[in-house]
């Protein structure tokens, strides 16, 4: 058995306070300080009194943006989301296009796209357990 | 080093220019947020000027550990002030702290006055001044935010700071409001925006900092992380500071009735407790705070002549507007409490000022110091919602001598009307919410901004309370002094104070290190020292002097959970104080 296949599952988005910590955790696990180009967005829905949205892969089943990859960079991940191969992509920004969740952007620096890759290291920061992560092989089950 | 905080951006309002530079030895030494903003402003303002002058100089700065850790999250800005002729200084969250950061700079230094309403939006390097010409005279500070929100894009990444009517109107304590629900509060920064023509600013930007050892980056953010969420740092997000209205109560330390009585017989309806089970609709967080100490209320009010019309109004909460515009003007619901508050929202108005005045006018028309010909026909008393709300309209629209007087503060209404034993100020800001004993007044009288923030001690009092005893005069002014002096080290860094506790100066001395600051606890300390002197040396070439000071009777006749407060006690630790900041 390898490592456990999982994704990142939105718990509840009303719980959110929009502290913006998972951001920072997975810029931080890249070694960085900063919100840019973190994998995991927090937005406010017009208005923070209306509450967070958080945007983030749901690692699907089919994904969109596997299919308009012109140069095959991503590939299926066994049990959803994709795997993203570095040497391939040519930085054409087509997958960001792609994701209708908007869940893929760009780091302008490496002029690669952010594919997150079910760490889970941002579940571990955030503070009203607003976000979990789940089990997805043999049956979904959140840790 | 952290390269990029020590570049300032350098606005000129004027000839809608702009400039970088770099200040490296501002960051270096003094860390950023207040230590490197009274450099900034020590070496661009004219400490004479007059505060609407255009050559007023705003501003506002980050430190050395904004964006690296958590609950760093605050800007402060300095400035001087319209509401008193001393230094303005003023602190706020929201997106305001890291935003600045991310756009890669330490400072932004604001001066001259445009010729005609504009906001500046920050990009990085892109700096536009936009035309706002159309967004003057708006009545809501909340429509201001939604329509520059909508043209800067990039929500959650950005922040939005305007000002309201308030402000283009000159009341001398207007505040710049930052993602609707934090504000610049005290001491006019507002105001300064207004005489200079600016609407407000956006800022935000794609910077990032780089740890060297990024493993010990990881543990010293877990080890923050960690007691930022767990006790006593939590008890910020359960009630939020709205639990401080029963204990105050209880120990008899809760102003009511402009300070005429300390304890209220309705704080039960206004407090954190009963707002929270009835009113809370949602908690709210400054970016990278994982506290959420942000409390929103939810208004709901049936439209008079429409049925099935209802408007919803959603309005945060703090310990301070419930003190100042709910116990001191003695209002017994909760409805009446938000609509005054929602109506200082609306135009950016210092909550705190604002009750206090209130507060001062009803006294005054009660005595009959003012009358209807003053008030233009309203009758304030306390207790009664709607006239405050209505007398506030007054106050921005009436041309008026007592609405003119009103926008200025209670000091210039006593002034003019007389009743300064009733006009609850020190050097010209209006109290805060604690009749704990002498050493919150001392506060207020010797804090650099003369708010209860500065060396907190209504904690001292509560301290002395619990051990029983009281101490000299010498050793409250060096307890006074020291809590100054560590908070400067927190307004620089700039760490929220609800993180005093976790920042002890050893932990802040071990996340420095990580970025290049070699500093142990006692230079950091020294550091604050340093920067509480020239602090003071600042006000001083403002022509602030400490014992100057005046008490309005009311403190003294009202006895505090220490006691009566002691003229003499006051004067000597004040001395005292004095001694402290200029032995040499």
């Amino acid at each position: 058995m390898g490592r456990p296949i999982k994704r990142i599952e939105v718990l509840d988005s009303e719980r959110c306070v929009g502290c913006e910590s998972c951001m920072f955790a997975c810029t931080r696990r890249d070694g960085k300080a900063s919100l840019e180009s973190s994998r995991i967005r927090v937005r406010s829905i017009g208005g923070m009194e209306r509450g967070f949205t958080i945007v983030v892969c749901r690692a699907c089943e089919d994904p969109s943006c596997m299919y308009y990859c012109p140069v095959d960079a991503l590939k299926k991940r066994r049990h959803g989301g994709v795997v993203l191969n570095r040497e391939k992509c040519i930085g054409c920004g087509s997958c960001v296009e792609a994701c209708p969740l908007s869940a893929i952007t760009m780091d302008e620096e490496k002029n690669k796209p952010l594919i997150c890759i079910y760490c889970g290291f941002c579940v571990t920061y955030c503070p009203h357990k607003v976000i979990g992560v789940e089990r997805v092989e043999n049956g979904s089950q959140t840790e | 080093m952290d390269p990029k905080l020590n570049r300032v951006l350098i606005i000129d309002l004027t000839r809608h220019s702009y400039r970088i530079e770099e200040r490296e030895a501002y960051f270096r030494e003094y860390l950023g947020g207040v230590g490197a903003g009274l450099k900034l402003l020590k070496e661009f303002l004219d400490p004479k000027v007059d505060p609407f002058h255009p050559d007023n100089v705003i501003v506002l700065s980050v430190g050395a550990l904004t964006g690296k850790f958590p609950m760093v999250s605050k800007v402060v800005s300095l400035f001087k002030s319209p509401h008193n002729g001393f230094l303005g200084e003023s602190h706020a969250g929201g997106r305001s702290a890291i935003a600045l950061w991310q756009a890669g700079y330490g400072a932004i230094v604001i001066k001259g006055a445009s010729q005609i309403p504009v906001y500046v939006s920050i990009d990085g390097e892109k700096i536009s001044f936009v035309e706002a010409r159309a967004l003057w005279e708006m009545g809501d500070t909340r429509t201001v935010g939604r329509i520059m929100r909508e043209k800067a894009g990039k929500t959650g990444l950005r922040t939005i700071m305007r000002i309201g009517k308030a402000a283009e109107r000159l009341i001398t304590y207007a505040t710049v409001t930052t993602e609707t629900y934090r504000h610049f509060g005290r001491l006019g920064l507002g105001t300064v925006f207004g005489s200079k023509q600016l609407k407000g600013l956006v800022i935000s930007g794609k910077r990032s900092t780089f740890p060297a050892d990024k493993k010990e980056y990881k543990n010293m953010y877990d080890e923050i992380y960690n007691l930022c969420t767990s006790s006593p740092t939590k008890k910020y997000h359960d009630l939020g500071t709205a639990g401080n209205i029963l204990p105050l109560n209880s120990m008899k330390a809760l102003p009511t009735r402009n300070f005429k009585e300390v304890s209220f017989e309705k704080a039960e309806i206004l407090s954190g407790e009963n707002l929270a089970e009835h009113y809370l609709g949602r908690r709210i967080a400054c970016t990278h705070c994982p506290v959420g100490c942000i409390h929103i209320a939810v208004l709901r009010e049936k439209y008079p002549q429409k049925p099935y019309f209802y408007k919803t109004t959603f309005v945060s909460y703090d310990y301070e507007p419930l003190y100042s515009l709910g116990t001191l003007l003695g209002i017994e619901k909760v409805e009446d409490f938000l609509k005054i508050l929602e109506a200082v929202e609306k135009y950016g108005i210092d909550a705190m000022t604002m009750g206090v005045v209130l507060a001062w006018v009803t006294e005054a028309f009660t005595e009959g110091i003012i009358g209807i010909e003053e008030t233009e026909g309203l009758e304030p008393s306390f207790g009664k919602g709607n006239v405050y709300v209505e007398m506030i309209e007054k106050m921005l629209e009436s041309k008026n001598e007592f609405y003119k007087l009103m926008g200025r503060g209670v000091e210039a209404l006593a002034k003019r009307y007389g009743g300064r034993d009733f006009a609850m100020s020190y050097f010209g800001n209006e109290l805060s919410g604690y009749h704990t004993g002498p050493a919150t007044h001392i506060t207020h009288i010797t804090g650099g901004r003369h708010s209860h923030l500065d060396s907190a001690g209504y904690s001292i009092d509560q301290k002395l309370m619990m051990e029983g005893k009281g101490i000299e005069p010498q050793e409250m002014a060096k307890a006074l002094f020291e809590e100054e002096a560590i908070r400067q080290v927190l307004s620089s860094l700039v760490v929220c104070f609800f993180a005093r506790n976790v920042y002890t100066l050893d932990r802040i001395s071990r996340c420095l290190k990580l970025f290049g600051w070699d500093l142990g606890d006692k230079e950091l300390l020294e550091t604050g020292r340093k920067i509480l002197v020239e602090k003071n040396m600042l006000k001083r070439d403002m022509g602030f002097d400490v014992e100057n000071y005046f008490i309005p009777k009311r403190v003294l006749e009202v006895p505090t959970p220490l006691g009566f407060v002691d003229p003499s006690y006051v004067k000597k630790t004040v001395e005292h104080f004095k001694a402290l900041l200029f032995k040499s």
